[in-house]
């Protein structure tokens, strides 16, 4: 057990946590943050991608513990004043998705592409979001909504 | 995942001292937490080695580039230093995993785990690394014993690599086209008076093909080993490549290699 402190999405939060917590568990059932999903649980989909100090990581695959101190954010804090992100307006107005479930991890890790590379080719997407697994789409629409975020960003 | 005492060290010395047999140390944990999780592996104490600052970084000599273990794949493949000395060391690293394992995964880790499809074991036996540990030096032909298996004791900790400088190289891998982990990669370097030819993903362990590396020091082209017909008695057979496809991506990746030297 041991005391975790982090600033998520802007907040202070200081909780106390076993010490196996691993970072997705902290969000989800500590904090209530559910947006973070968990897929595959073994660092394969990306569903639980989130950023921490500004890179995107799988939650999943990263102890509470071992990041401690950091800031985080989750798919709860990219919008403003209720007002989505322009990777989450891209994706609903290119159908980035069908069944959503990929899609927090999706939006994060694209993000995260974005701050890196703000003009990415098809082919710099692809490989990015090669860590991001969608079952639906067939990816056609993804990246067709990342560069139009990229247009916006 | 089981319960275990997390630490976090401040230096190589307090974390070799909560080092135990029942002890892992934690860098990037981007195969300790995955296998602790499938209960593949269970710890005591996980002591975390990341907040060792001594263990990150690049320095650049004449001769050799060096690697703290703690620094990310991702630092290694922005370094300009790195780019400039060993461009295909840089490259190596921007092929590993994906980009969230690069943002977390260290040199440290994946060497001291020794997985044998990893990639930076064969830069390793290709670039005559050093391997600098808190109490020795390792030569990097000694270093890697067998599949998972290292000359590392147990509570000894990788510091960092020292890799020399080659005059050319270049690293060609044939990724499994879903997970993308090399069925088989080969690192080619020439330096003064040898050549390297590290190959990783086809045995259990990573090895310097002896045969290539001599084909290739009497002659530097692509030619000389062209068509070569390896022995694949050793070499992994599973679903994804038999071994006798093994033996020929060998050469050819090498070939590719020796090419884009």
């Amino acid at each position: 057990m041991g005391k975790i402190s982090l600033e998520v999405n802007g907040r202070k939060v200081e909780k106390e946590a076993p010490d196996n917590t691993l970072l997705s568990t902290f969000l989800r059932e500590h904090l209530q943050l559910t947006g973070t999903h968990i897929g595959c649980d073994t660092s394969q989909c990306g569903a639980c991608v989130v950023h921490v100090d500004g890179n995107s990581l799988k939650s999943c695959t990263a102890l509470a513990a071992d990041v401690n101190g950091s800031k985080v954010t989750t798919i709860e804090g990219l919008e403003t004043n209720g007002k989505m992100h322009p990777m989450q307006e891209a994706f609903k107005k290119l159908h980035g998705l069908q069944c959503g479930f990929c899609t927090p991890g999706m939006v994060m890790s694209a993000v995260d592409l974005l701050q890196k590379n703000k003009k990415p080719s098809d082919t710099e997407i692809r490989d990015w979001l090669e860590g991001n697994i969608c079952r639906c789409t067939g990816y056609q629409n993804i990246v067709a909504a990342v560069k139009e975020a990229a247009t916006k960003m | 995942m089981k319960d275990f005492n997390y630490h976090s060290a401040k230096d190589s010395k307090e974390a070799s001292k909560l080092a135990s047999s029942s002890s892992a140390f934690l860098a990037g944990g981007m195969t300790t937490i995955p296998s602790m999780k499938l209960g593949l592996a269970t710890y005591k104490d996980l002591i975390d080695i990341k907040n060792i600052k001594k263990l990150s970084g690049i320095k650049v000599s004449g001769k050799s580039v060096t690697i703290g273990a703690a620094t990310k794949h991702v630092e290694v493949s922005n370094s300009k230093d790195v780019k400039k000395a060993i461009p295909s060391l840089s490259s190596l690293a921007e092929g590993i995993g994906d980009p969230q394992v690069r943002n977390r995964g260290t040199i440290g880790g994946s060497i001291a785990n020794n997985d044998p499809s990893a990639d930076y074991p064969s830069a390793c036996i290709a670039l005559n690394a050093t391997i600098h540990t808190n109490e020795r030096k390792i030569e990097a032909a000694k270093f890697f014993k067998g599949m998972f298996e290292t000359a590392l004791k147990k509570g000894e900790l990788i510091e960092a690599i020292e890799f020399q400088i080659p005059e050319k190289s270049s690293y060609q891998k044939h990724p499994n086209p879903a997970s993308r982990y090399a069925i088989v990669g080969v690192y080619v370097a020439k330096h003064k008076g040898d050549v390297n030819v590290a190959v990783t993903g086809a045995k259990s362990c990573v090895y310097n093909d002896k045969e290539m590396s001599k084909a290739l020091s009497g002659n530097f082209s692509s030619s000389s080993i062209d068509g070569m017909d390896l022995d694949s008695s050793e070499m992994n057979s599973d679903m994804h490549a038999s071994a006798e496809f093994r033996a020929s991506l060998v050469v050819t990746q090498a070939k590719k290699a020796v090419d884009a030297c």
